[in-house]
């Protein structure tokens, strides 16, 4: 078979630059395995993060000619022949080495999400139908691979929302509670004041690189921005929250997290 | 007892040291992407810069948008649906006549503000515009032609959280186009007065395709049920909230080709009400 050349991105805080690996082809491999073998060959030092091989843990997220995917779930015939395969890490996190980034802002983003918040137990245990089950199982399959994340260009172009937008793996998140049925907490206020749901253009990008399809932008931000306009934008909803003297809670009550 | 609870050492989150910033990885680059990234922005200000320039010379010109009587035919073109002022041609396809009598211009002007209005918030179109026009950001994964950016949170695009609103008069100009499909069955002055013409397939095509356009819409699908939060005790609005998620995955298609399709009406009943083309009539 051919050679491959792998442009590969090495570098650390202090900067870096592409080095080229030419390796010689495997049927049906994907790109980790080739990283794999350039680091059992020519480059014992360099750093990719990685696990599972499955495409399940969303360790090995990076970007494979500019654009986000699992290293291991994208097959080296998939990508065009004849043609150097360009290998970064994640544009929107600080990288720590080569292929390996830091990822924090994802953590510290998930500590903000209000804990679900159920009713108060009932005698015969919490009880829930089939058909709300269904609804939040899509969001649950997410992996936290942060590719969404990397793809969103609310924080990937511009560094200073970062600290007032949580982008769209917790925007999943914050749908998912806003429509459990034994869920208490209201959480429109919070994502559009902190979190900056509207800061979201619903250009769809985080979906389109979601490996487990998830319709992010369909099935969670998009409800989520209806909610907000219940809650914000629709005078004939505040009618008739005044009419049936329903309140809704502000960021920092929402923001409290359940003992 | 001691619970394996109790006797974990348990971490404090909230004072565990993270520092976040710090030099991005990769090359400096708008984007390393190299497949055509470019082609759809450009095929999508292709398209919407037509429809635009074609839709503002129809909303002007203000003549051939009705076929009737002397035609044996009751066609209207869905710009100029309903007839609200007294510069209109009353017609039996069009209701609500001679309304606005101090509206001296193309009525069309009125209508067009809020099936346009509506096009404009949608969800989807918002999509392709910002992306095609705004390049906020061109593609994914490309950068973005802004040095700062606030999306919709600040105004003016905070206003298009009005779309639910538009999404209700389009409901309405809906019914209005539905008449007028019913309408253009009438064939005035000829044999028992009802015919099925390609003008009456194009008026039906063109109004089911703008209601599947309006039911696909995510407001629609929130106003049907998606706003709840326990589909088990909304039984009725859950199955509204199922019958509606499939169209909604398939609104892009449709918000294009009814895009289309109401261009096209408006020629065909234009060429027809101008005498270019004869409206064939099919039984």
């Amino acid at each position: 078979m051919s050679d491959i050349t792998m442009r590969v991105w090495r570098g650390d805080q202090n900067g870096g630059a592409f080095e080229n690996y030419v390796m010689p082809k495997v049927e049906g491999e994907v790109i980790l395995d080739v990283i794999h073998r350039i680091q059992a060959t020519t480059a014992p030092d360099l750093a990719v993060r990685w696990n599972c091989k499955a495409g399940k843990c969303g360790s090995c997220s990076a970007e494979i000619n500019g654009k986000p995917r699992l290293l291991c779930m994208t097959r080296v015939d998939q990508l065009p022949e004849g043609e150097p395969v360009t290998v970064t890490p994640m544009r929107t996190f600080p990288v720590i080495r080569d292929l390996a980034t830091d990822v924090s802002f994802n953590f510290e983003m998930a500590r903000k999400v209000p804990a679900f918040n159920p009713i108060p137990k009932p005698e015969e245990g919490y009880r829930m139908q089939q058909i709300d089950v269904e609804r939040g199982q899509e969001f649950r399959k997410c992996i936290e691979c942060f590719m969404c994340q990397d793809v969103c260009h609310v924080i990937r172009d511009h560094e200073e929302n970062k600290p007032k937008y949580a982008g769209p793996r917790f925007f999943i998140r914050y749908a998912e509670l806003e429509m459990h049925p034994l869920d208490t907490n209201d959480r429109r206020e919070l994502v559009r004041e902190k979190m900056g749901l509207g800061m979201c253009n619903i250009t769809k990008c985080c979906t389109e690189v979601c490996p487990e399809h998830i319709k992010i932008t369909d099935n969670a931000i998009i409800p989520l921005k209806e909610r907000v306009v219940d809650a914000d934008f629709d005078p004939v909803a505040w009618l008739g929250r005044k009419i049936l003297r329903r309140t809704k809670r502000t960021s920092e009550e929402a923001a409290v997290q359940p003992d | 007892m001691t619970t394996v609870e109790n006797s974990a050492t348990r971490v404090d989150n909230s004072k565990t040291p993270v520092v976040l910033g710090g030099t991005r990885g990769g090359p400096d680059q708008p984007t390393l992407r190299t497949d055509r990234w470019w082609l759809a922005p450009v095929i999508t200000v292709a398209i919407l810069s037509s429809f635009v320039v074609y839709a503002t010379w129809a909303a002007f010109v203000n003549k051939d948008y009705y076929a009737g009587a002397s035609m044996h035919r009751d066609l209207i073109s869905p710009f100029y649906s309903p007839c609200l002022t007294q510069g209109c041609i009353t017609s039996g396809a069009s209701i609500g006549g001679h309304v606005l009598s101090w509206w001296t211009i193309s009525p069309a002007l009125l209508i067009l503000i809020f099936p346009l209005g509506f096009r404009m918030t949608c969800y989807y179109y918002r999509r392709a515009y910002y992306r095609s026009f705004w390049w906020a950001p061109p593609a994914c994964s490309v950068s973005d032609a802004h040095k700062s950016y606030s999306g919709e949170s600040k105004f003016p695009l905070i206003m298009q959280n009005v779309h639910r609103y538009f999404f209700y008069f389009g409901l309405i100009f809906n019914v209005l186009l539905t008449y007028d499909a019913i309408m253009a069955f009438r064939e005035p002055g000829r044999g028992l007065g009802w015919g099925v013409s390609v003008g009456t397939l194009v008026l039906i095509v063109n109004a089911v395709l703008l209601w599947c356009y309006s039911l696909s819409c995510h407001a629609c699908r929130h106003l049907c049920g998606g706003q709840v939060r326990s589909f088990s005790k909304h039984p009725i609005r859950a199955k509204l909230w199922k019958f509606v998620t499939p169209l909604n995955a398939k609104h892009m298609q449709f918000a294009w080709v009814s895009l289309f399709f109401v261009a096209f009406t408006d020629i065909y009943v234009r060429l027809v009400a101008s005498g270019t083309i004869t409206d064939f009539r099919l039984f």
